[in-house]
């Protein structure tokens, strides 16, 4: 029987030497941008897109439902799926050049969270965005996706805010005393 | 044939027809089964030969109208006019998911209404994901606002689902009738949609976007939305004047169709896959078979569970038995036993049924159980699409935009009167 190994977290004496970032439409730039701040300049940085398999699956549903229609080259979730890999390069591309670092950027398939979890197998860091409710302080900031990923990450996690974080005064206030 | 064989009979073969359109065993046409399947029926005598005549009868005009409908949407979509739609979204949206949510709301309604929800699912989705895309937005809440107002925006207009030329048929409305009084209901549910859209997918629109490069800007296809338009009026005057409105269906196609072929846009070969009649075939055949089973039994056994009247009670009732068939199979066969059931108690309970069986296939993500667990059988070694999602989004949706549409549809009969 082995037992577990020790951590793998902080990689050798603690230095940071493989950075991942996480992808996502709309929220990515605050991501590339905390890569940029605290990645130190000889990490290798890995940038991960995921796209929705729902996405595509919504639209090969939908023809499915059509009875009758035969014809399985008329899917749109065909087309979608070339669609957003296609998509998922370009947005990869993007970021790297934002980074302006050399790095590498990787598209994986599969369910989003555990993808990005298992890209951060034996990283130093992962770097997402929070992206829920973002006018609060709190855990609604987090979306489903985000909240697996940080709940299960095998590595440290920096969360950052995509735009200036919400002041502390959107925290609601604590419950009050119990009665005696 | 004895009334017991008679009812196994078609019993047996509807079970083929739609086990094999839902399953497709090594691809072949739906056609492939059917057609055979019916032949049977009329050959054994499980369905009479005037039945079977007068079926295909009243088919066979909205088969035509189908078709010609079909054939205007793909000469559309060559035209251009799908490229314009998703220049003129990413144009208008700035840069706002919410605005694009919007605009893909006005799009899939209105080309569900007009050119039908084949066009909406087949055309329109891939345009919707490459704008988002374009924008850098994510692209979930606008492929799922196609998928769900694919159906519910398919309540307005005959000509917008193969349920309502169906159900115009058995009827007897007039396409302007039919029109006046789903108007109603057709707004109701689409606010509805946008409501639970908008919320629920809350998250995914407040991320925003990106937009990469500049937004170019497509032609506009002028003779082709001309053609649309007038199509349009033509339903309108064809219907006032008495005259089959399938008529305007198929001059319009005619007149986009004699265009592409003079520019060498398109073949003749083209244009008859574009009608799809191995799909008319089916349609056809299908039913002819549930006319077998209704005739032998299924009616008098399903007649005690439709609700009779038009009070709102019973369009409620109508329109959740429909939903509750349409999601077991699908909502073309629960259409075919539900209308001679309901047709003798006049339109709105025909409608109430429209209602059902075109909102409650967003229930589930495949339209019905039965395909919906086939494709889980046969794709179980694809990455899984998680399912969660979508079944909460219809148990949140497909209620609520029921309930609505049945009040506005009730209001709607006691203004104008069904």
């Amino acid at each position: 029987m082995s037992r577990p190994g020790p951590p793998k977290q902080g990689g050798t004496n603690g230095a940071v030497r493989h950075v991942v970032a996480w992808i996502v439409e709309g929220t990515w730039p605050a991501c590339v941008d905390a890569v940029r701040t605290h990645a130190p300049g000889d990490a290798d940085i890995v940038l991960v897109h995921v796209p929705e398999p729902e996405v595509a699956g919504a639209a090969h549903g939908a023809f499915a439902g059509l009875l009758g229609r035969g014809r399985p080259a008329r899917d749109p979730g065909l087309a979608l799926s070339e669609q957003a890999t296609a998509s998922g390069e370009a947005l990869l591309a993007e970021a790297a050049a934002r980074l302006a670092r050399p790095c590498t950027t990787r598209q994986r398939t599969g369910r989003v969270e555990r993808e990005v979890v298992a890209e951060s197998d034996g990283a130093d860091l992962l770097v997402l965005a929070r992206d829920g409710d973002r006018t609060h302080l709190g855990p609604h900031s987090l979306g489903p996706h985000s909240r697996f990923i940080v709940d299960h990450a095998p590595c440290a996690v920096l969360l950052v805010w995509p735009e200036s974080a919400p002041a502390p005064d959107t925290i609601p206030p604590p419950p009050p005393p119990p009665a005696p | 044939m004895s009334n017991a064989a008679a009812e196994a009979l078609s019993a047996v073969l509807l079970v083929l027809v739609l086990g094999c359109a839902v399953v497709r065993p090594w691809g072949l046409p739906e056609a492939v089964v059917a057609v055979p399947a019916a032949a049977v029926a009329v050959a054994t005598g499980a369905i009479s030969l005037d039945h079977a005549r007068a079926e295909a009868q009243q088919l066979g005009p909205v088969i035509g109208f189908l078709a010609a409908v079909l054939v205007l949407a793909q000469l559309c979509d060559e035209e251009g006019l799908f490229t314009a739609c998703g220049g003129w979204m990413a144009r208008a949206a700035g840069g706002s998911p919410y605005r694009l949510l919007g605009q893909v709301f006005v799009l899939a309604s209105v080309i569900t209404a007009v050119l039908s929800l084949d066009a909406t699912i087949v055309l329109l989705t891939p345009v919707v994901f490459a704008t988002s895309a374009r924008l850098g937005a994510r692209p979930k809440p606008h492929v799922y606002a196609c998928t769900h107002l694919s159906n519910t925006a398919s309540l307005l207009l005959p000509v917008s689902n193969l349920t309502n030329l169906l159900a115009l048929a058995a009827s007897g409305l007039s396409f302007t009738r039919f029109a006046a009084l789903m108007v109603l209901p057709w707004l109701a549910a689409i606010g509805v949609e946008y409501v639970v859209l908008r919320r629920f997918f809350g998250t995914d629109l407040a991320a925003g976007a990106n937009p990469t490069g500049t937004t170019e800007r497509p032609p506009l296809p002028r003779f082709a939305l001309a053609t649309v338009g007038c199509t349009l009026a033509g339903f309108v005057v064809a219907s006032l004047v008495g005259i089959n409105p399938a008529w305007a269906a198929f001059a319009g196609a005619a007149v986009l169709a004699v265009r592409a072929l003079i520019r060498r846009r398109t073949t003749p070969r083209a244009l008859v896959r574009a009608a799809a009649v191995p799909f008319l075939a089916f349609v056809l055949a299908l039913g002819i078979v549930v006319r077998a089973l209704v005739d032998h039994g299924l009616g008098s056994a399903l007649g005690h569970a439709v609700p009779g009247g038009t009070g709102f009670p019973a369009l409620l009732a109508l329109a959740a038995l429909a939903a509750l068939l349409a999601n077991l199979i699908n909502n073309l066969p629960a259409v075919l036993v539900l209308l001679p059931l309901t047709a003798p108690n006049g339109a709105g309970a025909v409608l109430a049924v429209l209602l059902g069986v075109n909102i409650g296939p967003n229930l589930t993500y495949a339209g019905s159980l039965a395909t919906l667990l086939w494709r889980r059988i046969v794709r179980a070694h694809e990455a899984e699409v998680d399912l969660g999602e979508f079944t909460r989004l219809g148990a949140i949706a497909v209620p609520a935009t029921l309930l609505v549409a049945v009040v506005a549809l009730w209001l709607s009969l006691t203004v104008i009167g069904g």
